[in-house]
């Protein structure tokens, strides 16, 4: 441990103060415990204890026919349901053999970017306010809005989406919706200029974020470090270029990385992937001219719930809407491990499937839980204060933590 | 996909472990082995220290159960060469008696919360793991809830129940 002073056993100063940081503190941003031995400031160990909003979703889940777990996906990581959704659905095609069409992956891809820009938007102005500088966030939360915006465009919700159904979206982007990607797309840059001109090389914010927290990547892939936390320690791992999914190979995009893990490491690869998000979305809206515009779904009748008007006036409409809502379609017994890059990492669903209406196991791997499980250990040594800018650089989402 | 082909993966890992490891299957092109928890932490500390194949991510350790087999608890891993892009699922199945298997904390750290979680649902005891206590249910419960005796919920209730549609 560097810098501790070593103390002999009779010496009063030789005492060590426990605090219950958590697991409802402003500084924590959600449901986390741990409870600390403090030497002064410094953190000498601590416990992490999590689990205080588990729901127990992958027990829900094997009761529930497929198409009703997309909402349990939402409310993983709260601040990028789309991701989670559309992974979710994607498993589900892997596990059908449901090749969707490309303006499909592509609405998607445009889905996805947003919903990775909002997250990283939110956790690095959060990391501004952690370390004294509320100005940014202030900045940046209007552009989250925006995005929500075009989530309620798409699918009516905003915070825990449920958007799109196995084999697309539940109905064509209307032109609202491109009207207010378009309008994003030109503000958000601009925004995203000023915010970093006010933190990147702020002084006061470089004093509190650089060298602290540093992990090696060795250490981070020792714990299963994914996404951008992992990257920021020099490991170019993303998903989506590795075993590209949803046509990510089309695109053009670079995946940056820090160089010793630390929170500024992590600050600056989450930009620099917002302005690589901003960039896939431009491309695909580029791509998206040049396919049938009317196509927002795979020719999937076993799957996909036919329009509503035709269900109540034609009658193969009806049998196949009561055959889906019924699970009485087969699918096939199966296994199938489908792993998306989440906002926070390799989110990854693995369904275990018998046949019958509902998945017999399904397990997801949540990036917040396996990238939290060193923040204990991490944290010995440091001080109390870098410990909960480094928790607020991890960006762990409580609804990933606990599922 | 990767640089190694699961032909490939299938040859080496057979030369290593004659016969200690089983072909279950490739299900969408993930190669799938089975193997005894005698074997799996010398299968997955080779896998990752082996040159040529650097299996060095843990993706995920989970488990499953299945009520009907005379070895109903298994436990899966999930592993990831970053190097040569390929991935590879380990299944170690266990007798309901007995669910006693040798930690993979020994191999990575991430496996300690990995395992936490497996015990905590299923019951499966990792031995020699430096803290295997409950993480996301409290402590005093006494079930493994995703065990498929575990109801999801009281079945005593009546308010829920729909003898029209109910399956």
């Amino acid at each position: 441990m560097k810098n501790h002073p070593v103390f002999t056993d009779n010496d009063p100063q030789n005492e060590l103060s426990t605090l219950n940081l958590g697991p409802t503190h402003p500084a924590t941003h959600g449901v986390f415990q741990n409870v600390l031995q403090l030497d002064g400031e410094r953190i000498v160990s601590g416990v992490s204890t999590i689990g205080y909003i588990h729901r127990a979703f992958e027990k829900i889940a094997e009761h529930r026919p497929f198409y009703q777990i997309t909402p349990l996906t939402d409310r993983l990581n709260y601040c990028s349901s789309p991701i989670n959704n559309m992974g979710w659905h994607m498993t589900v095609e892997k596990l059908l053999g449901i090749k969707t069409p490309k303006r499909v992956d592509y609405l998607r891809v445009i889905i996805m970017e947003l919903a990775r820009i909002s997250d990283h938007l939110i956790c690095n102005s959060v990391l501004g306010v952690d370390t004294g500088a509320f100005t940014g966030f202030l900045y940046l939360m209007v552009y989250r809005e925006a995005i929500y915006e075009i989530y309620e465009e798409v699918c009516g919700a905003r915070l825990t989406t449920n958007m799109g159904r196995i084999g697309g979206f539940e109905r064509n982007f209307n032109s609202i919706a491109f009207t207010k990607l378009r309008k994003f797309l030109k503000e958000y840059p601009v925004a995203l200029k000023e915010f970093e001109a006010l933190l990147t090389r702020n002084r006061i914010f470089i004093d509190r974020t650089k060298d602290v927290a540093a992990v090696t990547a060795e250490e981070a892939l020792n714990y299963s470090w994914s996404g951008p936390i992992l990257r920021a320690c020099g490991v170019d791992y993303d998903v989506r270029a590795m075993e590209p999914y949803s046509s990510y190979e089309d695109f053009a995009f670079e995946i940056p990385v820090g160089t010793n893990g630390d929170v500024y490491n992590r600050y600056l690869v989450r930009n620099e992937e917002m302005w690589q998000s901003l960039r896939i979305i431009e491309q695909a809206l580029v791509k998206l001219e040049k396919e049938p515009s009317d196509i927002f779904h795979a020719d999937v009748p076993d799957f996909y719930l036919p329009p509503k008007e035709e269900v109540y006036n034609n009658m193969e409409a009806l049998i196949y809407h009561f055959k889906i809502v019924m699970g009485e379609v087969p699918t096939p017994s199966s296994e199938v491990y489908h792993a998306v890059e989440g906002a926070n990492g390799e989110l990854g669903f693995y369904l275990v499937n018998d046949g019958g209406r509902s998945p017999y196991r399904l397990h997801f791997r949540r990036p917040s839980f396996i990238n939290y499980a060193m923040y204990a250990p991490m944290s010995q040594g440091m001080l109390l204060s870098d410990a909960i800018i480094n928790m607020s650089s991890l960006n762990v989402i409580a609804g990933e933590l606990d599922a | 996909m990767g640089k190694i082909t699961n032909e490939e993966l299938i040859k080496r890992i057979g030369d290593q472990f004659a016969g200690g490891v089983t072909l279950v299957g490739e299900p969408y092109g993930l190669l799938t082995m089975e193997t005894s928890r005698e074997l799996i932490i010398d299968l997955l500390t080779w896998l990752k220290t082996d040159p040529a194949l650097q299996f060095i991510f843990l993706t995920d350790i989970t488990a499953i159960h299945y009520p009907e087999q005379e070895k109903s608890i298994g436990v899966i891993y999930h592993l990831h060469s970053l190097v040569n892009n390929v991935r590879i699922r380990l299944k170690v199945f266990l007798d309901g008696d007995d669910v006693h298997i040798p930690t993979a904390c020994t191999v990575w750290d991430a496996a300690n919360w990995m395992e936490r979680e497996a015990y905590d649902f299923f019951g499966v005891i990792f031995d020699g793991h430096p803290d295997l206590r409950r993480i996301l249910n409290v402590d005093d419960m006494e079930a493994f809830p995703l065990r498929k005796e575990f109801p999801l919920e009281d079945p005593n209730r009546v308010d829920k129940k729909d003898y029209f549609f109910g399956r």
